[in-house]
């Protein structure tokens, strides 16, 4: 873990006062990954800006879970991606807006990521190799007044274990 | 900026110190009928003395403060504006009724607060105006680091006295707090003071549930990055894992006897309801569909488990036995409605209904069917009822950042908690503790 992380870590459990079962982020990078996957996985095609497996989010239409038109290129790459890698790990994490209540939202978020697996399934990639998960309305912008704003907040994002 | 002196033990503590004041109880609780006098109101007049505070270097008493409060909140009571009274007694012999009457108090209260090493004693009285009698007078004492809860004890007794069912001012909340990024779901006192973290973490907490026996709680934890369903205990702090299945692990909700959960699953396809034992065995679904089913919550017979589910188009309130089977449509009124709780008797749901582009909490007679909206929006969530059903605590946001507000079951009184936190949501309340 890095020092400054560490140092914030520790800062903001200073702030909240004595947690007893504080948790630290578990999810941070730990360091550069091992060669081998980075072979396997293929890891720079999925860095590289210029290519179409660096664009990770699939944004819906109010109250829609129906896979846009203009995201068909972005799905048929990823399921690609997955189906001639067979150890990658993807995992389809959906989004809501801020609007109802959370569990609901959690819920929401599942449909639009169900909804990308199953566009993803019909180009061949493998239900073993993919989570579908939701944040609900965990990482929306609560300061949203109009629907420009609230529409960054309905999407899918695409993320790869190992990466 | 609040200072938590924090323990999981301290926590339990509070509940465990909370039965060993000495009680000295002068006469037998009776329902007491006020005479409502004008009319129209349903609320009770209460005069709150003053307690004379006998102690070194104190002459003010605030426990009548925190008793006034107390009642006020509940929507049961309006406390009177004494400021401007000459007299303000704090023994029987020096009540002057007329004045009592003529700001038309009902009832009052007064009393006396000793305070000598550590200890303290109350003396308080509850006088009926009109006939002229002492309803009840106790004598509460216990450390003075016990001062708000022998206040919210006075303020349960009254409460009971005047009602017929008990006060919850003795009770405890919890809420989950967000500030500079980090998450913590808390304990506090049921009027918002006395506030303790449970668990804090770098990512969202949502979904807090009080076992019903008060000593756990069950909650979603995002930490992985993905929604899992942990337990902790208030005891021991000891957290256990209840499902970490593939894809979302989330709204868990107790069965009446602790014995159970209500959980939801995802796996790759949508939410359903699961049954699963509280260390993780077990699992059994309850419904299946293809559409999202979720928030479920048991009736207290636990007979039937209420739930949101999109099955009809859009979001609707649905019942079905606890024992599966063909779910059955309880709401259809408003757009959407979702997030419910149900009462303790079993009798109402609390609901959010969205409606014109608010979302407002709503209260449904399972019996009559008849819905009142009892907040007014636009973004009202998380209802919970109160332990004697007669206050709901739910979310509501200002500005994009959420606080927490009671509201009784008339929607006549409502009150904003003072917590200091950036954003706070996700109320629950605890159960009355045996």
């Amino acid at each position: 873990m890095k020092k400054s992380l560490l140092l914030a870590t520790l800062l903001s459990l200073f702030l909240v006062g004595c947690s007893s079962t504080p948790i630290n982020d578990v999810s941070k990078p730990t360091g550069p990954s091992v060669s081998d996957d980075e072979k396997d996985l293929d890891l720079a095609s999925l860095r590289d800006p210029n290519n179409i497996l660096s664009k990770r989010s699939i944004y819906f239409d109010y109250d829609k879970d129906v896979v846009k038109a203009e995201y068909k290129d972005l799905v048929a790459a990823h399921a690609k991606y997955v189906s001639t890698h067979p150890k990658a790990k993807m995992t389809l994490t959906g989004n809501t807006d801020d609007r109802g209540s959370r569990e609901y939202n959690v819920s929401l978020g599942q449909r639009r990521s169900v909804s990308v697996k199953k566009s993803m399934n019909v180009l061949g990639a493998q239900d073993t190799q993919i989570e579908t998960v939701s944040f609900g309305e965990e990482r929306a912008d609560t300061n949203c007044k109009d629907d420009a704003c609230y529409g960054k907040d309905r999407r899918v994002d695409i993320s790869y274990e190992k990466e | 900026m609040k200072k938590y002196n924090f323990s999981m033990l301290n926590i339990f503590k509070i509940f465990i110190s909370l039965y060993f004041f000495s009680f000295i109880h002068s006469n037998a609780f009776a329902i007491e009928t006020i005479e409502i006098a004008g009319g129209g109101t349903k609320q009770i007049n209460i005069a709150v003395m003053p307690y004379k505070e006998i102690a070194q270097d104190k002459t003010n008493s605030r426990m009548h403060q925190i008793i006034a409060a107390d009642l006020y909140r509940s929507g049961f009571f309006r406390p009177l504006d004494i400021e401007g009274l000459v007299n303000k007694p704090s023994t029987l012999s020096e009540i002057n009724y007329p004045e009592m009457t003529a700001i038309e108090a009902q009832v009052m209260t007064l009393g006396q607060v000793e305070i000598n090493n550590n200890r303290m004693k109350v003396n308080w009285f509850l006088v009926d105006i009109n006939k002229k009698t002492i309803l009840t007078t106790m004598e509460f004492s216990g450390p003075v680091a016990q001062y708000r809860a022998i206040a919210h004890k006075i303020s349960d007794t009254i409460y009971e006295k005047l009602t017929g069912i008990p006060g919850v001012f003795s009770t405890k909340i919890s809420y989950i707090s967000k500030n500079k990024g980090r998450y913590s779901l808390n304990v506090a006192d049921a009027d918002g003071f006395n506030v303790q973290s449970v668990v804090g973490s770098p990512q969202p907490l949502i979904s807090a549930r009080w076992s019903p026996d008060g000593t756990k709680f069950a909650y979603v934890s995002f930490e992985k990055k993905k929604p899992i369903i942990y337990i902790q205990s208030l005891v021991t702090g000891q957290r256990t894992v209840v499902a970490n299945f593939k894809g979302n692990n989330s709204s868990p909700s107790w069965s009446p006897d602790g014995r159970r959960l209500a959980i939801v699953l995802t796996y790759n396809a949508n939410s359903q309801i699961y049954l699963i034992d509280p260390d993780g065995s077990n699992l059994k679904p309850l419904i299946q569909s293809a559409h999202i089913d979720t928030e479920p919550v048991w009736s207290p017979d636990g007979k039937f488990i209420y739930f949101t589910s999109d099955r009809g188009g859009r979001p609707q309130i649905y019942k079905v036995s606890s024992s599966g089977g063909e779910p059955q449509r309880v709401s259809f009124e408003g757009n959407q409605n979702l997030n419910p709780n149900i009462s303790p008797d079993g009798k109402m749901l609390a609901y959010v209904m969205q409606d014109e582009g608010r979302f407002r909490v709503v209260l449904h007679d399972l019996q009559t069917g008849q819905i009142t909206k009892i907040t007014d929006g636009p973004f009202d969530e998380a209802p919970k009822f109160s332990p004697n059903g007669h206050v709901i605590l739910y979310a509501h946001k200002i500005n994009g950042s959420g606080e927490l507000s009671t509201v009784s079951i008339d929607g006549v009184v409502r009150q904003s908690f003072n917590i200091h936190a950036d954003d706070i949501r996700e109320p629950a309340w605890g159960p009355f503790v045996k």
